[in-house]
Order: C-alpha cells, then structure tokens, then sequence
C-alpha cells in the first residue's frame, strides 16, 4: 500500500472528530484527521483579536457532575478518552435562570433547586413535572435505532400549562435544537439530563482547554492531523468511499471515513453528489452573538450571581427562524465570570448574549453594509439582553467596556462550514451515522448527541460501533 | 503466566479504564458488573487492551467469559501460553 492510505480517515477536527480520532488511534488504527481551517474545535473554538483570546459556541459546557458521580456521559467520555477529570479543569456554574416577561425559574447544579422553583410558581404542575422527571430518567437516551417521537406531544402528556412547557423548551431548544419548535423526544431528553439533572461548568481559560488536552492525546496515541486542508471530494465506486480528494488536489485513500462536517455538508462532498439527500435535511435556524470584554468583573455592578440566563418577552416562546436580522424576542446571556473558580477571577469582565438570527439576511451584504449591519444590531441585542438583568447605568458599562465583537450567521457558515450558517446542523439527526456508503459514517452534531460532551461522546460512539466493535466481531 | 499474574493484567487494564473506580477490595469471585460501575464500553475496552497489549483475542461469543476476575484468569490463563506478543 502507498503512503497515504489510512485504516481511518477523519473529516474535520472539531471536538466529535479529535474524540473519534484519540480511540481509533489508540487501538493502533492509522488515523489521519483532515481540518480545513488552522484551528481545531469547528464549532467550539477560540480566537485572538488584538492579543484577547475570545471563546466561541461554548458557554458552558453542560452534562457537569461532581467528582465521584458515576454512570453519565462526563465519566463515559474521561473513561474512553483516558482523561483525568483534572485536566479539563471544571468549575461549576453558580445558577442560571430562566427569565420569561412575567415568572423567573431558578436552577443550579443541584436538580432540587429547580424543582422547588417549579413547585413553588406552577403549584398545578407538580404531578406532571415528577411524571416528566420520571420519564426523563428512564428514557433510554442512547440507543441508535429509537424512533423518533415529538417532545412537544410527550411533555404536553405531563404538563399542560404553557408558560412552564416554554420555560423547559426554551433553554434545551437554545442549547441543541436544529429544529423548529420542536425536539425530537430522544433529544429532549439529551438535553434535558445534560442542563437540569446534570449542569454547567467551565474551565478558568475556556474551551481551548479541552481542545488541548484533546489535541495532545490524539498526538500521544500516534494520530496524525492535517491542519488547512480540507477535503474536496469523496469518490464513490461500487458503493463505497474509494478515494478522497483533498482541496489541494493531493488524493488519499481510506478503509473507512468518519465526517463529522455534517449530513448536508457531507453528501455535497460527495461524487457523485447526493443533491436531493442534502436539499431535504439542511438546518435553517442560526445565531447571532454580541461579545462585550470589561475592565471589571460583571458583579461590579450587580451581574454577579447569574452564569446563564435564557430569556424571553413574549407570549409564547417561538423557536423558530429570525423574520428580521436578529430575533430579538428572545436570547441567552452568558457571564463567564459568574462560575465559580474559587480563589480564581478571569482578567477581564466577559458578558455574551446569544440570539436567533437569520442567515439569507446577513450572508450577501456588501462588507460596509454588513459591518454597519452588525453595529446596529450589537445596540438592539444588548438593549434586549438587559432587560432580564439587575438594572445598571449605561455611563457604568461605557466606562468599563474595552472591546466587543460580535458573530453572525455568516461567521458560522465560515468557520463551521454549516450550509445557512445553522448553528446545530441538520433537523433530522442519523443516530446509527450510517450514510449511503458502506464505509463513510457521521459524527458529531448530525449523528445527533449534543453539547460539547455530546459531541465527544458522539466521536465516541461512531469509532467504537463502526470500526472497533466490528473488528472485534469479525 | 499463573493465574495470579493474569488477574494482575487485568485489574492492571481495569485501573487504567475506569481510574475512579477502587480496585482494592475486588472479590475475584464475585461478577465485576456487581462490584465496579462498568458498563458495555468499559467491557469492549477490556477486550481491546488485550488485545493491544497482550496479542490475545476474545471472540464476541467468549465476552461471558469474563464476567468476574476469577473466570477471566481461568479463560485468558491458557491464552498468554499461545498468544504472539
């Protein structure tokens, strides 16, 4: 065999494709990951502007236990990985809210917390929260071949005030629904266990934390890494990946392929193209994201209990595709500051918010118009933002601010290469990763495990059932 | 290789799988499942490493075989004698 043959190739370096790539390298495979841009993490990442580091995707990373907790997705993924808890340096959330018009519910890492606030403001509610619960927990989460049920009919089963099922809907469908106004049950359930059951935690340096302890294990177990160089093509013959085509023209072959890029991306990639598979399950919902860097800490001025508040003022919560630029009815603030790092303090003061947003409307507009664009929209975006936090004078945060940025849909389809910018990919999710290829499988945010862990995890899964468990077997 | 040995190279590979998990006390008697939290993963990973380390293969249909460290010293025994490192 020549030189650029691989037992594994992996398409992309973002968390689930590093995951994938540490157990395959690990088990002996030749394993080479292809990354299109410089940096790894995809959609988890960080960049510098003018000497600051500035995190992108993650504001937290949820499914966070305790040390010693055991039997969920945290321990699965430091197990396979043969990660030491320590490494990533976890630090808990203090509490986040979620903040509607007229109710506010209160959770931490501890689940009574938020079960006490849901018996105090929704007295009516309680039997059918505990049945919810109760189906949450006993849900089987990560079979591959579940069929798919509407989360919208099972809760409304348990619940039936409507202010209490958006105040549930709004953080999961924020932090990983592809799709509109409802989650796929088994997602739901995802989501549900990684935010409420579990909860949030952060490194004191951010994600790029993880991305480097994921990078040195891959490099330690023998994996190789191509950084900006994408894969062009994937040519199919008697219906297997053949070959792969880089964006340089160099061509590599492989026994099996692992894209972790997307389903629409992937099939795009394809020769011949799959058009038709792609056109169908292409994502449509995208964010936008102001990012505001002070010179103190948030909690000087009244921002210092809250990590993360999901907010909303309308009547309904409606998670759907911006009509404007930004959707501003609706949001998620993020305080990096407000986790609890002990003796520890970020340098600066950070305060993200999260919106919906619409990708047609920001993807073609002349660069002035576009920078204009976004100036406008950073103001409306942090006026809306503050009206779910302690009231502050402007002259207050004006003074202390040092930097913003601000990403757009367009940012998203540039670094993530999601056809429309679409933050968590494809609406319909392909848990078992297969594809119409024998030996090309997914990964990552369209095999459907969500989150930063669940993305891992998902890196996991794909390895284990599709290469190494069916060596095992054979 | 004894038995003694082979449990050592197991509970060895066991420690660096689920380093959580207090391997002082196992009763080699007793099914693993019943004493540590592994689950099907953590067996698959056992398999591998040794496979990878030991050159010993364990078919699907022999996985029952190591249910506790006392049956996996009486099947993987015999197999360090014939394994290719």
């Amino acid at each position: 065999m020549k030189d650029s043959h691989y037992d594994v190739a992996i398409i992309g370096a973002g968390m689930s494709g590093l995951a994938a790539g540490i157990r395959l390298a690990h088990f002996g495979r030749k394993v080479c990951i292809f990354e299109r841009h410089n940096a790894p993490g995809g959609l988890n990442s960080f960049y510098s502007i003018a000497g600051r580091k500035y995190d992108v995707g993650l504001h937290a990373l949820t499914n966070y236990v305790a040390p010693g907790v055991k039997g969920t997705p945290l321990g699965k993924l430091l197990r396979q990985l043969r990660i030491e808890r320590e490494e990533f340096a976890l630090r808990p959330q203090k509490q986040s809210r979620i903040a509607f018009r007229d109710c506010s519910l209160k959770f931490t890492n501890d689940f009574a917390v938020l079960e006490v606030e849901v018996a105090e403001k929704f007295p009516a509610q309680v039997e059918g929260w505990r049945a919810l619960v109760k189906a949450v927990r006993t849900y089987d989460d990560v079979a591959l071949d579940a069929i798919p049920l509407s989360a919208r009919e099972v809760v409304g089963r348990h619940l039936n005030d409507p202010l209490l099922i958006d105040m549930i809907f709004c953080p999961l469908m924020y932090y990983g629904s592809a799709q509109e106004r409802d989650m796929e049950f088994g997602q739901f359930v995802i989501m549900f266990k990684a935010l409420f059951l579990e909860g949030f935690a952060r490194p004191l340096d951010g994600v790029r934390v993880i991305i480097r302890v994921l990078l040195e294990k891959f490099r330690q177990a023998g994996g190789e890494r191509r950084m900006k160089c994408g894969v062009a093509r994937i040519i199919e013959e008697q219906g297997r990946a053949a070959r792969l085509i880089l964006e340089s023209g160099e061509e590599i072959t492989a026994t099996q392929v692992i894209s972790s890029i997307g389903f629409a991306e992937t099939m795009q990639l394809c020769d011949p193209p799959q058009t038709q598979a792609a056109e169908c399950n292409t994502g449509t919902l995208s964010y936008a994201e102001t990012i505001s860097v002070f010179k103190r800490e948030p909690a000087e001025w009244g921002w210092g209990d809250d990590t993360i508040v999901f907010f909303n003022d309308s009547d309904r919560f409606d998670y759907s595709q911006a009509k404007q630029q930004v959707d501003l009815r609706s949001g998620v603030i993020c305080l990096p500051n407000n986790f609890d790092y002990g003796s520890e303090h970020l340098p600066e003061g950070i305060f993200r918010v999260t919106a919906l947003a619409n990708y047609a409307l920001w993807a073609h507009l002349p660069e002035e118009k576009y920078q204009a664009d976004k100036q406008r929209w950073f103001g409306e975006v942090i006026r809306s933002a503050r009206r779910f936090l302690p009231p502050v004078d402007d002259s207050i945060l004006t003074e202390a601010q040092l930097a913003t940025d601000m990403f757009t849909p367009r940012t998203i389809r540039k670094f993530t290469g999601h056809l429309n910018g679409a933050i968590y990919g494809a609406p319909h999710k392909i848990r078992n990763g297969r594809t119409h290829l024998e030996n090309l499988y997914l990964c990552g945010t369209d095999q459907g495990f969500l989150g930063i862990i669940g993305a891992m995890l998902s890196g996991i899964s794909m390895a284990n059932y599709h290469v190494l468990q069916a060596s095992v077997r054979s | 290789m004894t038995k003694d040995n082979c449990k050592k190279l197991v509970i060895d590979i066991i420690s660096d799988i689920a380093p959580d998990e207090d391997l002082s006390a196992i009763k080699p008697e007793i099914r693993l499942r019943d004493q540590l939290q592994l689950d099907s993963m953590d067996f698959l990973d056992i398999v591998m490493e040794l496979r990878k380390r030991h050159g010993i293969e364990v078919p699907e249909a022999d996985y029952g075989q190591l249910a506790s460290l006392e049956s996996c010293a009486e099947y993987l025994t015999p197999k360090f004698g014939t394994a290719k490192a």
